[in-house]
């Protein structure tokens, strides 16, 4: 139920220029700042992108289905955290642990509950489910919280850094970092760790892995749980500047361009493919137009699904498209 | 002989139907909100020709559309640039409908649907969105402050006046709703029906007996695009105002669940789906604020317990009672 797009880092939360708009401060700076600004502002997207991206990709991964519900997973991550500091007191680093978790449980209960008996469906049956499921999530917070934005603070509030010419807003700094650390995470998880391994082999191949004793519905269930954990990073990351019920959706759907520009079932190139849309659609909006910000990213995707549906980087991803 | 007869059931029961429509306003009409249930009709009509429509591409020819939206949208701001920014007849609108959705439809076929499952719901999304941007941005839509469109005037009455109360333009809906199913169901029917079939069963298998897959993929897809344009005009001169809000995503995945639930691969199933999820928000309204929460659980439980649509649960239903109790 997309209402109107939100625009991204949408409104509330100080200290947030509008890049493209016409204002003077704007059309002062001359264009190398201005260009190295819209970088700044793509790369920071861009790590939201990937996350989200990530998320995905292991879904789609472990159980070959695209999770529409991959945004609600950011919104509820935000919602929870700003439920957890403003109602029960907690310091923001307890509650964004917390809102994590128990996004990531919200996670797992929604492969028990609604995807196991999917299992064998079509692919459009199971496009709907998770439109459904998302659809869900969307009304229950909507009848719990309402219709407005759920706050925390800025992790650290104070002045925005000067990067060069470009102004960086601390929470940029904080979204970045936490991103980073989610995809490093993940990493040591998947190479160092005996579940890491067995995921990446049910991944590979199920029947194979349950001959050498792996237990394949639990890498399911696994992957799910981490699919909405990482969505939850980025909600937490972002919850300073706002969100609602609907703020998800046009997440959901960037993370989704950024896995498929990336190839679709490919860890490296989710994070690779979020960094790149989040840059090309900053550019794009900043130097065509920003009211077209949602257009050139789908065009981006159709470009790159008509031209190289195995995604931009140079990977054999060995499915035929 | 036996399909000749199975003919027959089918088009009694068209005609069963199509008296059953055009009866219809005069049993509402005794009831006091019988305005009311006529509009709601009147949008379930203007929605069963879009997924009718919908259900021939994605049920007979198993591509998935998650864009459809992007063509109604084209078919009724034409209707409101012709009749409104021109002046000009709506025919002319709907021709204009037509052809456009016929011309952008053929041209984005052949890249589009070489894609297949997740990578074609991904590419029609996305056409689906970039449509709804133009339409909010482009200065002959009105942008995101949205357009007047006028009523209805045809062979001389108009058709949505105030003191018709909506009967006129529910006729006219159902009217082109009825000739649009009767050629759906020909349509699946023929040997066109037949190679979509075939299609969605295995492109391999179909393109080796002579199937020209490219070819029919790209006809049931300008179909369907023109099925839904059609759906736009209607609804245009219906709605007498369009914004963009209403040619999004969320409609565009609002007729693909009419389609799953009432049964993709049945031009019944498009028929029953899209009246029931018309209908379905008018309902939950006494639900208030918890609307959008019951519909996602409608939707999730109908698809985990009913994943073939009502229209084949109830056929599979009526098949047991006729075969009685199973003997073991």
């Amino acid at each position: 139920m997309l209402k109107k797009p939100p625009s991204f880092f949408g409104k509330g939360g100080g200290g947030i220029f509008q890049i493209g708009s016409s204002n003077e401060s704007s059309k002062l700076m001359n264009f190398a700042d201005q260009l190295l600004q819209y970088l700044v502002n793509g790369i920071t997207n861009g790590g939201i992108y990937a996350l989200i991206a990530l998320g995905f990709t292991i879904i789609y991964k472990s159980t070959d289905i695209i999770n529409f519900a991959q945004g609600e997973f950011v919104m509820l991550g935000a919602v929870f955290m700003s439920t957890f500091y403003q109602h029960a007191h907690m310091n923001l680093a307890v509650s964004f642990g917390l809102a994590v978790l128990t996004v990531a449980i919200i996670g797992i209960l929604m492969e028990v509950l609604m995807i196991r008996p999917l299992q064998e469906s079509s692919v459009v049956t199971q496009i709907m489910a998770t439109i459904g499921a998302s659809i869900f999530f969307r009304g229950t917070v909507m009848v719990i919280w309402g219709r407005h934005d759920q706050f925390v603070p800025f992790f650290s509030p104070g002045e925005p850094y000067r990067f060069f010419s470009a102004i960086l807003d601390r929470q940029y700094v904080w979204i970045l970092a936490l991103a980073l650390l989610a995809m490093g995470g993940l990493h040591l998880f998947y190479e160092k760790t005996l579940y890491g391994k067995a995921m990446t082999a049910c991944a590979a191949n199920k029947k194979a892995s349950s001959l050498v004793g792996i237990n394949v519905q639990t890498m399911v269930v696994l992957s799910f749980g981490f699919s909405a954990a990482l969505g939850a990073i980025a909600g937490g990351a972002l919850a300073p500047f706002g969100m609602k019920y609907d703020t998800g959706v046009t997440y959901g759907l960037k993370g989704f361009c950024a896995a498929i520009v990336g190839g679709l079932g490919n860890n490296v190139g989710a994070i690779v493919g979020g960094f790149v849309l989040g840059v090309v659609e900053e550019l794009g909006a900043g130097l065509i137009s920003s009211s077209y910000k949602n257009a050139i990213s789908f065009c981006i995707l159709l470009a790159v699904l008509l031209m190289r549906p195995q995604g931009i980087l140079f990977i054999r991803s060995g499915e035929r498209v | 002989m036996i399909g000749r007869i199975l003919e027959k059931i089918e088009r009694i029961h068209f005609l069963l139907f199509a008296l059953l429509i055009l009866a219809l306003p005069l049993v509402l009409g005794r009831f006091d909100a019988g305005d009311y249930y006529i509009s709601v009709l009147v949008l379930a009509g203007i929605n069963s020709i879009v997924v009718v429509g919908l259900n021939l591409l994605m049920g007979y020819a198993g591509q998935i559309s998650l864009g459809h939206a992007a063509f109604f949208g084209v078919g009724a701001y034409s209707s409101a640039i012709v009749t409104t920014n021109f002046g000009l007849s709506p025919l002319l609108g709907f021709a204009l409908s037509i052809g456009l959705n016929a011309v952008i439809a053929y041209f984005l076929a052949e890249p589009i649907l070489k894609l297949k499952g997740h990578y074609l719901a991904m590419a029609t999304l996305g056409m689906g969105m970039i449509f709804s941007a133009l339409f909010s941005n482009l200065p002959i839509t009105g942008g995101s402050e949205g357009i007047s469109v006028a009523k209805l005037h045809l062979l001389g009455y108009v058709m949505n006046s105030r003191d018709l109360k909506e009967i006129n333009y529910y006729y006219f809906t159902w009217i082109v709703t009825l000739v649009l199913v009767y050629l759906a169901l020909n349509l699946v029917d023929s040997r066109v029906g037949r190679a979509l079939r075939a299609i969605h069963s295995s492109e391999v298998a179909a393109h080796s007996i002579g199937v020209n897959i490219a070819h029919y993929k790209t006809q049931v897809f300008v179909l369907s695009a023109i099925y839904a344009g059609i759906g736009g005009s209607i609804f245009a001169h219906y709605s007498t105002f369009l914004c963009p809000p209403d040619f999004g995503l969320n409609y565009s995945i609002r007729l693909v669940t009419m389609g799953v639930i009432g049964g993709m691969s049945s031009i019944w199933g498009g028929l029953l789906g899209a009246s029931i999820l018309s209908m379905l928000p008018q309902f939950l309204d006494i639900f208030a604020e918890c609307d959008i929460l019951i519909y996602g659980l409608v939707l999730i439980l109908a698809i985990i317990f009913m994943p073939q649509g009502i229209s084949k649960a109830i056929g599979g239903c009526w098949k047991k009672i006729r075969q009685g109790p199973v003997i073991r």
